[in-house]
């Protein structure tokens, strides 16, 4: 059972907000990198079954993500000091953020909380004016992949060239 | 309004051809392609149930090998990847790929070595090539391919371009071979 609003859908203004991030609590936001893409990557908790792990895929697929000038932002109700040790045995080098306190409230902004106590497993692109260009909402088990963001910052750069000419 | 859960059959977008490692019948009428890691212990657990898939399937099946290492879990697995990059360069790409997945837990460069040379292969010129990445271009591009394809860990396989979504016992993998091949 989902937000009981939805997840945020394309169009609609990106909430703003600052949580603290892996590795050292700094603040970290979507606002602080306006003009480029940025992905959110809500996710259930720190520490699931490794391998397909997602988070750990997201960092080996980074690369791809910032040929499009993208930021990744990864997102849970999990704690900074949780976040840094999960970030540390996966080798993930992109911000974890804590949604810890109060709890889960960016992720209830995004409609990305699930009444169970964790995030939904949901993806939200914010195009560099701050407005959601595409949202995708996972069963928790299922990992979703990179493909979907990838197509979603393909079609944002496509866009941009478009409305540019 | 909630959310509809939402769930895509992911397709294979990168077609298989000559630049790809095939293994099995260029005519076969079920083609698997697999994304794997060697240092990843569930493509190693995959490893000796593809081989039987083909051994009893001979006729209908052919296995192809794409490379996804994820690098920041798996640190020996970009080196093992381009090595066997190296040895396919040789025409030895399948010997390396199985010397890989029976010694998973010997990846680092000096047992690495010795499977080079176990192979029949000369350590010295591909740790040369390994080491000014010669191969990283060709790992990158089966790793690009991937993600762009829905692999979201490894292994995956696709089976006729659709990717399977279930587990990799042998009696699992027969019977999606088995639902695909003409009778």
């Amino acid at each position: 059972m989902s937000d009981p609003n939805g997840l945020i859908t394309p169009g609609q203004t990106a909430p703003g907000f600052t949580l603290p991030a892996s590795p050292d609590a700094r603040e970290v936001g979507p606002g602080q990198f306006r003009g480029r893409p940025v992905v959110l990557a809500f996710y259930p908790a720190d520490w699931t079954p490794v391998c397909s792990d997602q988070m750990a895929l997201y960092q080996a697929a980074l690369p791809e993500l910032e040929r499009y000038d993208a930021v990744l932002l990864g997102i849970s109700v999990d704690s900074v000091d949780s976040h840094r040790a999960f970030a540390q045995s996966r080798g993930i080098r992109f911000p974890l953020l804590a949604d810890f306190e109060p709890k889960g409230e960016v992720s209830r902004r995004y409609g990305a909380y699930a009444p169970r106590g964790q995030s939904d497993r949901a993806l939200v692109v914010i195009d560099p004016d701050g407005r959601v260009a595409w949202s995708h909402l996972s069963p928790p088990e299922v990992n979703p992949g990179v493909d979907g963001i990838l197509d979603a910052l393909e079609q944002l750069g496509t866009d941009r060239r478009v409305s540019a000419r | 309004m909630t959310t509809p859960l939402q769930v895509t059959t992911a397709r294979l977008r990168v077609p298989v051809t000559d630049r790809d490692h095939v293994r099995g019948p260029a005519d076969a009428p079920v083609t698997v392609v697999e994304y794997g890691d060697f240092q990843c212990r569930f493509c190693g657990a995959a490893y000796p149930n593809l081989a039987e898939v083909r051994r009893q399937r001979a006729d209908v099946v052919r296995l192809v090998y794409r490379h996804f290492p994820i690098t920041n879990v798996h640190p020996h697995a970009e080196n093992a990847a381009e090595t066997a990059e190296a040895a396919g360069a040789r025409g030895r790409f399948w010997e390396m790929h199985d010397w890989l997945y029976e010694h998973q837990d010997q990846l680092d460069p000096v047992h690495l070595s010795l499977g080079v040379e176990q192979i029949g292969l000369s350590p010295d010129e591909i740790d040369a090539e390994v080491g000014r990445q010669a191969y990283a271009d060709r790992v990158r591009q089966d790793f690009v391919g991937g993600i762009r394809s829905g692999v979201n860990g490894t292994p995956t396989l696709f089976v006729n371009d659709i990717r399977h979504d279930g587990g990799y016992d042998l009696a699992e993998l027969l019977a999606v071979v088995d639902a695909v091949a003409p009778t």
